[in-house]
């Protein structure tokens, strides 16, 4: 009770501090001292601190299971594990908005006092850029998602946490992609400050790349954690299936990649201003936008939290909102004149992170139209639509082929000059070797697409040469080349596992074994089990393979009594080759079990994979600490 | 100039989206899932003011309509369909059946107390159970149901004003 009611009071302190650093930046703006005003700094601490205290108010809510706050009987129950009740904070919308406000005040914090080295006049209107995001989410929070709502009188008994969100990886998932998301606020708000002061340098691309790289960092893990959960726990045993809430977690991170390599190139040269801003402001409106897709429920998908209309409102006009103050800075204040006129040459890096960007665009629209298309569609001719896997892999697939040709040899262009090292023998090799491996597999398994079957070997190609870059002497841009090879490698293995997988759906029951071509089934006995805050009835199965080995598998049904659903958990043995993955449904009023199985192959190198491909990010980011 | 218009059409462009969004926003509010046409199966609970146990075979007789609303006293949407609930309550040829979903039996009285009974009889579905079993997926809910014992049409969420005009054509 008493935690609700401290952090109700400390979330409108928050408020009033925010509110108060604007006039006093103002005041301090013009004057020509080279220093922030103590106050500010001071200011911003404490916004930052009442938002904490708030949230641990809320945490504690949690914890002692305070059913008079409306947030926990809605999402927590007694019976609930304690790290459950801890990531349950965060697990609905009221708590993860209240998420969302403490890291952008944790970030402008950071920011302050992270850039002394910077244009006073740039930090201030930095600073105020982010109060206005700030000040829209803490009246968003306050008026329309408040987490301190008082119930009377006091339930005795939490409605529960749904029990698919009950997993460790989904626990820390939304953290670590809000600290993506908010770090692109920061992005946002740092490149509008340099438009107005006409401060779109080397010096600011130098400053920014680390703040790019942070939320390049936190939303490739926290894109990867989510994928994750659907993998062991949706049971549907893919890890992508395009669904519109995935989608909108990738376009930030395309756009956000694309901005990745822009800033490398105005870090050398003074060209692409006016796309690097484009790119920071529309890195930005597109994790908005997913909020407001998520939130609002206009979509209809597995995620979406409330159904509020005002919320979905807010977020809207707030969006749009941004998206105005942006348009009107750019265009008022952005000078295209101020760069370097220095031609591009044809064969050099800035021309290959071009096409990079191009790239990049393209795979976001494509997932941009496949997300928004059906919302429009339904608004103007009231036709309903979904647009599935199908439609990516037509409109992806083969424009990934120049796209993975052109990856193998931009690393080896120079900066500025028209100069390409002469192709040596070992490339060549590799690029026959490629070729021999995939007409090897080709030959042995067949392709059912052309597509795949193009694929193939310039796969094959882009991860040889990446990794022999990777082991090369020379590490001059070694968090590049890890990247360069994660991203490879994960192409590799999502290649390899669409080929190789199968799946076999049958029903059986107690003591019936089922054979297939290359192996057999047998589903042994049931047992019951109770869990802390669930029941749960085991399978024991089974499963054969061609030279007669056999390993058990005991996927499982829950029964939660709080609320009470019966989710499927799926049994997952992981090699280093292929996953067997087995996952049973009751079948109503029957003693027949549905059962699927799947052999994934490479499923965990998806992950490794994609792992390496973050490391990079963060290895660059540690990098530039050491430096300075 | 160039950049003039550049400007004007990306606005217009950014205002069309904001439309269309806006009106989406309104639209799939209301969702509404097929499954309607299904007879409803019989279930049995206790009443919230009486402590016996009562059928629906029993109470679903002798009237043209049925309306069945899933009701509880903590949702706050509840609240604002309830007057539109009495005022229904006032139509002859409809029976209104209200499903009071995993609720706290004082407060679900102190709520019908306090803002009036529509209900010809309340069901008190403490775990949940009558409510899954009729498809529901939140509260409130509201099921029109004919003479045949048929589901013609769901409401899902609270009575609006476009809803409730909606209903009351089904009831004519």
């Amino acid at each position: 009770m008493l935690a609700n009611q401290i952090g109700y009071y400390s979330l409108i302190l928050g408020l009033i501090s925010s509110i108060i650093i604007i006039p006093i930046s103002l005041k301090n703006y013009p004057q020509n001292n080279e220093t922030i005003n103590r106050k500010i700094i001071s200011l911003s601490f404490f916004q930052f601190f009442f938002v904490l205290v708030s949230f641990i108010g809320l945490v504690f809510s949690f914890i002692n299971s305070d059913f008079g706050n409306e947030t926990v009987y809605n999402n927590s129950h007694t019976t609930k594990p304690l790290f459950y009740k801890i990531s349950g904070t965060w697990g609905n919308h009221e708590g993860s908005l209240l998420l969302w406000l403490l890291v952008l005040t944790f970030f402008i914090f950071l920011f302050l006092v992270k850039s002394k080295s910077q244009p006073k006049k740039y930090r201030i209107l930095t600073l105020l850029f982010q109060q206005i995001i700030i000040i829209g989410f803490f009246i968003f929070v306050l008026k329309t998602s408040n987490p301190f709502n008082y119930l009377f009188p006091t339930p005795k008994e939490g409605l529960g946490l749904n029990p698919i969100l009950q997993d460790p990886a989904l626990a820390i998932h939304p953290p670590i992609l809000y600290l993506g998301f908010v770090g692109s606020s920061v992005v946002f708000s740092s490149s509008l400050a340099a438009v107005v002061q006409g401060y779109i340098s080397k010096s600011w691309a130098n400053h920014i790349k680390i703040w790019i790289l942070i939320s390049w960092f936190f939303l490739t893990i926290g894109i990867l954690l989510g994928s994750i959960w659907a993998y062991y726990e949706l049971g549907w045993g893919g890890f992508w299936f395009w669904d519109p809430v995935e989608n909108v977690s990738l376009m930030p991170w395309l756009s956000l990649t694309a901005l990745l390599h822009c800033i490398l190139v105005l870090e050398k040269k003074t060209i692409l201003t006016s796309w690097t801003i484009t790119l920071s402001i529309s890195t930005f409106v597109l994790s908005v936008s997913g909020t407001f897709l998520v939130r609002s429920g206009i979509l209809n998908s597995v995620h979406t939290f409330a159904n509020d209309p005002e919320r979905g409102l807010f977020i809207l006009f707030f969006l749009f909102f941004l998206i105005f103050l942006a348009l009107i800075v750019f265009f008022v204040f952005h000078k295209n004149g101020n760069h370097e006129t220095v031609k591009i040459n044809f064969l050099s890096k800035e021309t290959s992170i071009l096409i990079n960007n191009w790239f990049m665009m393209y795979f976001l629209s494509v997932v941009l139209i496949g997300t928004l298309y059906p919302i429009f569609l339904e608004v103007l001719t009231n036709e309903k639509i979904s647009v599935g896997p199908p439609f990516y892999n037509k409109l992806i697939l083969p424009f990934l082929v120049p796209f993975l040709i052109f990856m193998t040899f931009v690393p080896y262009l120079r900066w500025i000059k028209s100069e390409y090292n002469k192709i040596k023998i070992d490339i060549i090799l590799l690029f026959i070797l490629s070729f021999i491996v995939s007409f090897l597999l080709f030959k042995q398994f067949g392709f059912e697409s052309l597509m795949i079957s193009i694929l193939i070997p310039f796969t094959f190609y882009l991860f040889l040469i990446t990794a022999k870059d990777l082991l090369s002497k020379n590490k001059k841009n070694f968090s590049q080349k890890v990247s360069h090879f994660g991203f490879s490698f994960l192409v590799l293995s999502i290649l390899l596992n669409s080929i190789f997988s199968s799946e076999i759906i049958i029903n059986l029951k107690e003591g019936e074994t089922f054979s297939f071509q290359g192996g057999a089934i047998k589903f042994h006995s049931l047992e019951e089990n109770n869990g802390k805050n669930y029941k749960s009835i085991i399978g024991n199965f089974e499963i054969y393979d061609d030279k007669n080995q056999s390993i058990k598998l005991m996927p499982e049904l829950r029964i939660y009594n709080q609320p009470s659903i019966v989710t499927s958990e799926a049994d997952i043995k992981t090699t280093l080759f292929y996953d067997k993955f087995l996952v049973m449904n009751s079948v109503k009023n029957n003693e027949y079990f549905n059962v699927r199985y799947q052999l994934k192959s490479f499923m965990i190198w998806i992950w490794i994979s994609t792992l390496i491909l973050a490391l990079g990010g963060f290895l660059s980011f540690t990098k530039r600490l050491y430096e300075k | 100039m160039k950049n003039k218009i550049l400007l004007i059409s990306l606005i217009l462009f950014i205002c069309f989206c904001l439309v269309v969004l806006f009106k989406g926003l309104n639209n799939s509010n209301v969702y509404i899932p097929e499954t309607t046409n299904k007879i409803i199966k019989e279930f049995k609970s206790r009443s919230l003011f009486s402590d016996d146990e009562i059928s629906s075979e029993k109470i679903l007789v002798n009237s043209d309509y049925y309306i069945l609303n899933i009701w509880a006293s903590w949702c706050g949407p509840c609240r604002k369909e309830h007057p539109k609930l009495m005022e229904l309550s006032k139509n002859p040829s409809v029976k209104l059946i209200g499903i009071n979903y995993r609720d706290n039996l004082k407060n679900a009285k102190n709520f019908v107390k306090k803002f009036g009974n529509p209900y010809s009889v309340i069901f008190v579905d403490t775990n949940g159970i009558i409510s899954i079993e009729l498809g529901a997926y939140g509260v409130p809910e509201t099921i029109i149901v004919n003479k045949d014992k048929k589901i013609i049409k769901k409401f899902i969420g609270y009575l609006d004003d476009k809803s409730f005009k909606e209903l009351n054509s089904i009831l004519k």
